[in-house]
């Protein structure tokens, strides 16, 4: 005999006709108009004139496709996805910049809120999006052992997200094949623990460098190793960063890295000898990169940040303000300096004359805003702050922001590929997103319950992923700043993440000697 | 001042006989004539005892003549700052992870299943009822037949008890035998934390026990481990995991437990 349901309860029951009588009306949005400016959110300069646009009419995808034709982008082939943005001044006089998201529309945002009447002129600053959408990774794909120890380091090849290298604490590196999430190439040599990784823009060599303070280089599709140690450092190596693919001489391409011996050495890869050493920082320098205008940047652990010329290795500037050790350095263009002439649509230049072409505009259009060539850079550290810098403006010197929030250090910052956010991420179990154009505060990322390591942005710059002590991975979405997914899996810490450049795939590494590939 | 220095404040107020280096050197001198007689002359039980302490100081003494050794003897080779290895960006940092390496112990052992079972203390010496329980006459003189049982073993009482009526309460609990917080050792790690019991989960002696909580020798509770920070491979906070009391609370006075692992 089945269980027959009890009938509903008489308060159910009257709710039930209560809902079932009255009519719901839609939400009425009044008639009326309100004038709309718009202004580019890099650059501050109004595009085309204010426009006057009918509240009923003022959803977010209506005033896309406005901005887009005030850009005079009328095919459709050639609009772009923008972003909005509002300014909203607060009572104690600081500004917040409120994001629109995309399924709204003008009226229940801003003026049902009470934050704007139709009677001003409403200010919108706007952001061009990619144009290719990148989809929330969601689920393990794989989880590949291989490892005997803990995986230290990872790093997708800037082509695809086919290879991925990951370095361990078995003093070995491996390629893994992500599409079959099979092994391919297990790189042995070194005879410490393999801290950091580096591919080549062009794709062709992988260094690694190590704890017993060499520096090996491999072949990226085969595996072999090409040559011996690189030798001259006296101490563990930290970071790797290869000289960018449109500057490099053809053939001659350099690497930089720095050690706790607190020199920074820079190598040329075919005469497999050291081109010069910088030695200006006192203690262990933590991070170096590799500016796309020449300069070497430096951040050490004696508190200072230091700009170097890459060609003769002369000290441009030294960047005294923080209190701290500096952790971590990014630029905002990271992203195209990694993936040299590799783009999203997986087109590879035919000559080489070609490649440091494509790489070249690459470069240029990722660091041009308002037609001046800018590189960014932001620092974090021990002190708890994040600053940014302007290298190549007119007070190197000076940081343009100083950008306070933090808690407890910064292990680990990053620009979104198109230079518009900057993550941070810190001991104090949160991820920040900043603007990366003033360095103003915009949203806290909340979810971790241990320090966050490393977080890394998707392609388009959409989304984040940050991979904690907590053993979980998470998918934040950068536009409303919520849990787009939360990735358990990892057995212990996770110490390495990196998003495809394809955006793809995710790839992850940590205490649990595992590999895990995430994907949509 | 602690209570057990009483004479540590002896020799502070009255100082310490003129001859008592002499005596202490002389004691440390006869050590070794000592422990020869003991060995030679303890039987039976004791003499097992004896010959397992002995044992083990010579394991750790041996472990110690080893470390010397090894640190006279100069390496070339860079010395990695621990056995574990870490990312460039800890390297430097001297993080207490004791909590954390505690929980991938603690997982790592669930992985052999026949572990999962298994207790520090499998046996414990059985307890009477008529130990645990005093029984107290109450009431009227002419409820001649009604009486009411007393705990005398130490006791976990949660945090929202509360009282039943006089009249229908069975069991007491005394307030002096109740115990918030427990001495909880990590044995492989050497690790001691104090921290607070959230319930008893079993006591091996009797049901009954476990339902009145009461802490004796190989009682397994439940202890608050959330400010340690374990975390779960999904990522939640772990609050409480399980210990298993090692000593006899009720002659010494604390409870001391161990974590299962």
């Amino acid at each position: 005999m089945a269980t027959v349901v009890p009938p509903p309860s008489k308060r159910r029951k009257l709710q039930d006709v209560l809902r079932a009588t009255t009519q719901h009306v839609p939400e009425d949005i009044p008639t009326g108009s309100v004038r709309i400016r718009f202004i580019d959110r890099s650059t501050n300069q109004p595009i085309g004139p204010a426009v006057a646009v009918p509240l009923q009419q003022s959803s977010i995808k209506n005033l896309d496709l406005l901005a887009n034709s005030l850009q005079n982008l009328t095919d459709p082939a050639d609009r772009l996805p923008h972003r909005f943005f509002y300014s909203q001044t607060l009572p104690d006089g600081t500004q917040r910049e409120l994001a629109l998201s995309d399924n709204t529309d003008i009226y229940t945002t801003l003026i049902k809120t009470g934050l704007v009447n139709t009677e001003d002129e409403l200010v919108l600053a706007i952001s061009p999006q990619a144009v290719f959408r990148v989809k929330p990774v969601a689920r393990c794909s794989s989880a590949i052992s291989g490892h005997a120890q803990p995986i230290l380091t990872a790093q997708f090849s800037p082509a695809n997200g086919s290879q991925l290298c990951t370095g361990s604490g078995d003093n070995t590196a491996r390629i893994w094949d992500c599409d079959t999430g099979t092994p391919l190439h297990t790189l042995k040599g070194h005879t410490g623990w393999v801290l950091c990784i580096a591919y080549a823009p062009d794709n062709t060599i992988i260094a690694t460098g190590s704890h017993d303070s060499t520096l090996r280089l491999w072949e990226a599709k085969t595996g072999k190793p090409l040559g011996g140690p690189l030798k001259g450092h006296t101490k563990f190596i930290r970071s790797l960063s290869w000289e960018p693919y449109h500057l490099e001489l053809p053939g001659r391409p350099r690497i930089a890295s720095s050690s706790k011996d607190s020199t920074v050495r820079v190598w040329d890869v075919v005469g497999r000898k050291t081109d010069f050493v910088l030695s200006g920082h006192k203690a262990s320098v933590a991070c170096v990169k590799w500016g796309g205008t020449g300069l070497l940047y430096t951040a050490s652990q004696d508190r200072t940040i230091k700009i170097w010329d890459s060609k003769d290795g002369r000290l441009i500037h030294s960047l005294e303000t923080h209190a701290h050790w500096v952790n971590h350095l990014a630029l905002s263009t990271d992203f195209v300096l990694r993936t040299g002439f590799h783009d999203h649509t997986s087109a590879v230049p035919k000559t080489v004359e070609d490649k440091r072409k494509v790489a070249k505009e690459r470069f240029t259009k990722a660091a041009t805003v308002n037609k001046k060539l800018v590189e960014s850079l932001a620092s974090a550290s021990d002190d708890n702050v994040i600053y940014l810098w302007d290298p190549l403006g007119a007070t190197p010197t000076k940081p343009v922001a100083r950008m306070l929030g933090h808690q407890k250090p910064i292990n680990h910052v990053t620009f979104s590929p198109d230079g518009m956010y900057i993550a941070s991420s810190g001991f104090d179990n949160h991820v920040k997103l900043w603007n990366a154009r003033d360095g103003k505060f915009m949203l806290t990322l909340r979810g971790h319950v241990a320090p966050v390591y490393q977080s890394v942005f998707s392609p388009d710059s959409r989304l984040l992923v940050s991979g904690s002590k907590d053993t979980t991975l998470k998918c934040w979405d950068v536009a409303s700043g919520k849990l787009h997914t939360d990735l358990p899996g990892h057995q212990d810490e996770v110490y390495a993440v990196d998003w495809s450049p394809d955006g793809e795939k995710v790839g992850s590494g940590g205490k649990d000697k595992a590999v895990r590939l995430w994907r949509h | 001042m602690p209570q057990n220095e009483y004479m540590e404040r002896h020799a502070k107020l009255h100082g310490k006989r003129l001859d008592h280096d002499e005596r202490k050197r002389k004691r440390i001198a006869r050590e070794a004539h000592n422990s020869s007689k003991h060995a030679q002359n303890y039987r039976g039980l004791r003499a097992k005892l004896y010959a397992e302490s002995r044992r083990k100081e010579k394991i750790q003494m041996k472990k110690k003549i080893k470390a010397h050794e090894e640190r006279n003897v100069k390496s070339t080779a860079p010395s990695e700052p621990s056995t574990v290895p870490q990312p460039e960006y800890l390297l430097d940092r001297s993080n207490a992870t004791s909590a954390k390496a505690l929980s991938s112990q603690i997982k790592q052992k669930r992985q052999e299943k026949a572990a999962k079972f298994s207790v520090p203390l499998p046996k414990v010496r059985g307890i009477a009822e008529e130990e645990v329980f005093k029984v107290l006459k109450t009431g009227q003189k002419t409820k001649k037949k009604a009486w009411k049982r007393m705990v005398t073993k130490p006791t976990f009482v949660g945090p929202d008890f509360t009282r039943r009526p006089v009249k229908y309460e069975r069991f007491i609990r005394p307030m002096g035998l109740r115990y918030k917080k427990a001495n909880v050792t990590h044995k492989e790690l050497g690790v001691t934390v104090q921290l607070p019991i959230i319930s008893v989960k079993k006591n091996p002696q009797n049901p009954l026990y476990t339902q009145l909580g009461v802490l004796t020798r190989g009682t397994v509770i439940e202890v608050n481990v959330s400010e340690l920070g374990l975390v779960t491979t999904g990522g939640k906070v772990v609050w409480g995991r399980w210990a298993q009391v090692t000593n006899n609370p009720e002659n010494d006075g604390t409870v001391n437990a161990v974590l299962l692992i």
